[in-house]
């Protein structure tokens, strides 16, 4: 894999003294999808105002394809889209004009076929005509995306991407998003939605404070931080844990009936013969056995508030 | 040089003016032929001539000066503050222009825009009044200068504004009266002694003056005044806008 991006001791600082971004460095591989978590504020857009050159960093250095965002600014910028999280559009001016708008800036003539190609794919093709003030939200978005890939970039930014969408229409911006990793466009996107980074990346870095706390590859994530938890179902509902099972640090839940027992996937031994057996010679009668893995947001959530690092 | 870039930013504020092309050319048609209906007839009765042009004809100049600025000013200020007040900013930024490139997109087209409205004035008073233009060079030279360096003031005007209200205060407030005051109407030499020196303090006399004097040979001050005075303040207005680039003054955090 090579680097496609790199990022390195990034800060920004403002006037009153606020630091937005901490000092900041982050490699991103060429073709994956990085998925940035933050709760408000923590640095998320701040970090790609400045790698796309909407903020001056007070100091530390990005280079985008080997080309360094304020040397080389402009083969650095021609190499990245970004798709803003305020939709932000010229209201009276067509669908086709507003993204040819976008291609010219970036450099290249008017190359009709490939406008009707991105136009098709964000199925924005019978609206080209339409003047943008016409298109519903969703679509509005969509116009934003083409105006990002007009200049068919090799690194995209999506800032918030599916914020207040409908759950229809985020499941559309995660198949677009899957078919430009198909066509080997780098992607990084902030979310507040976990489900989403789940979903759709490949490692996940978790920013807070200008900080960002860790970057891991989503799986490995989910392995090393995630705990799972055995519930079992019990026949008959019991009122206090029997202080034969007391060691196994047990919660009682369902009104009596489920008892829980979380456990590290890594650990070298889960425990669940042990505690099985213990439940059975506690005269306990089993109903039903389920698992459940702890997701990412409850991984996030620990991260955030200090727990688990 | 990004020249993709500038034909971009130029077309798509062209396709602004082209989409209200009815109200962009009925306007200043319009308020020409009210000025020469009120100036030139309730005036002009009065006036028969100035320094041996009718009066109609001497109002031409200002007529179009006063047309030009204002629309240089108020197209290029809210070229570049309609971005700023729709987001839309965040493309340029994030795009491989440079501060000039986006310059020459911006004040071209608003130039362009102002350009073609002062020749509908003229065309227009045409019909009203008889017109010669003795130094037609000159007169292009002006023209083509007062749009440009009022297109480069409505450019700072429109980067330094944080509301639709500050983008007007300056036409309003400052541009207008200056105009008014700066021998549209008249000749600075009608006026009373006094009068004629606190005149020559007002930076439009010689932008006037050097028009009017392109048209009909006649000058309140000496015309190489008034073309160093228009290139003056195109200096003037390329300094601040170089300064506002270099230091991303209410553009870039």
């Amino acid at each position: 894999m090579t680097t496609i991006l790199s990022i390195k001791d990034l800060r920004k600082s403002y006037a009153d003294g606020f630091e937005a971004l901490k000092g900041v460095s982050l490699d991103i591989e060429e073709g994956e999808i990085l998925a940035l978590l933050g709760p408000n504020g923590a640095g998320k857009t701040t970090l790609i105002s400045t790698v796309c050159g909407i903020t001056t960093p007070t100091s530390g250095s990005v280079t985008a394809g080997g080309h360094d965002i304020q040397t080389e600014f402009r083969a650095a910028r021609k190499m990245i889209g970004l798709v803003p999280q305020e939709i932000a559009l010229e209201p009276f001016e067509t669908v086709w004009n507003t993204v040819r708008f976008s291609r010219g800036l970036f450099g290249y003539g008017s190359d009709n076929a490939r406008i009707e190609e991105i136009l098709r794919k964000l199925s924005l093709w019978d609206k080209r005509k339409n003047s943008i003030k016409e298109l519903s939200g969703g679509m509005k978005r969509r116009v934003l995306i083409a105006k990002a890939l007009a200049h068919e970039p090799r690194i995209l930014f999506l800032d918030e991407p599916t914020a207040g969408v409908d759950v229809e229409l985020r499941k559309d911006m995660w198949e677009i998003v899957a078919e430009l990793k198909q066509a080997g466009v780098t992607i990084i996107l902030t979310t507040h939605y976990i489900e989403e980074a789940e979903a759709i990346a490949d490692r996940v870095g978790v920013i807070d404070k200008g900080e960002l706390l860790l970057v891991q590859d989503k799986d490995t994530l989910m392995a090393q931080m995630g705990k799972k938890q055995i519930e079992v179902m019990l026949t008959d509902p019991i009122t206090d844990i029997p202080d034969s099972l007391s060691a196994h640090n047990l919660t009682l839940n369902g009104n009596g009936r489920a008892l829980v027992y979380t456990y590290d996937t890594n650990a070298d031994r889960t425990g669940i013969t042990t505690l099985l057996n213990d439940v059975a010679q506690a005269g306990l009668v089993l109903s039903d056995v389920q698992t459940r893995q702890s997701s990412l947001e409850e991984i996030f959530v620990n991260l955030v508030s200090g727990e688990a690092v | 040089m990004n020249w993709s870039a500038i034909a971009a930013i130029y077309r798509f504020e062209m396709a602004r003016f082209f989409r209200t092309l009815a109200q962009s050319f009925l306007s200043p048609v319009l308020s020409t032929s009210l000025y020469f209906v009120v100036f030139g007839t309730a005036i002009g009765s009065r006036i028969q001539e100035v320094e041996g042009v009718s009066y109609g004809a001497f109002i031409v100049p200002g007529l179009i000066m006063l047309s030009v600025v204002m629309l240089a000013i108020t197209n290029a200020s809210f070229g570049i503050y309609f971005p700023k007040f729709l987001g839309t900013i965040y493309e340029l930024l994030s795009a491989p222009v440079n501060f000039i490139e986006i310059v020459i997109g911006y004040v071209g087209a608003a130039a362009t825009k102002s350009l073609f409205v002062g020749l509908v004035i003229l065309v227009t008073a045409n019909f009203f009044v008889d017109i010669r233009i003795e130094h037609p060079l000159a007169m292009a030279a002006f023209l083509v200068l007062t749009c440009l360096s009022f297109s480069l003031l409505g450019f700072i005007i429109g980067i330094w504004a944080s509301n639709f209200e500050q983008i007007s205060l300056v036409p309003q407030l400052v541009v207008t009266p200056l105009i008014f005051l700066g021998g549209t109407f008249y000749s600075i030499s009608m006026l009373p002694p006094l009068w004629q020196t606190i005149t020559l303090f007002n930076p439009v006399v010689y932008l006037i003056s050097g028009f009017r004097w392109s048209f009909y040979g006649l000058a309140d001050v000496p015309i190489t005044f008034s073309l160093l005075a228009i290139l003056a303040f195109t200096g003037i207005c390329l300094g601040i806008i170089g300064w506002i680039f270099k230091t991303g003054w209410r553009i870039r955090s």
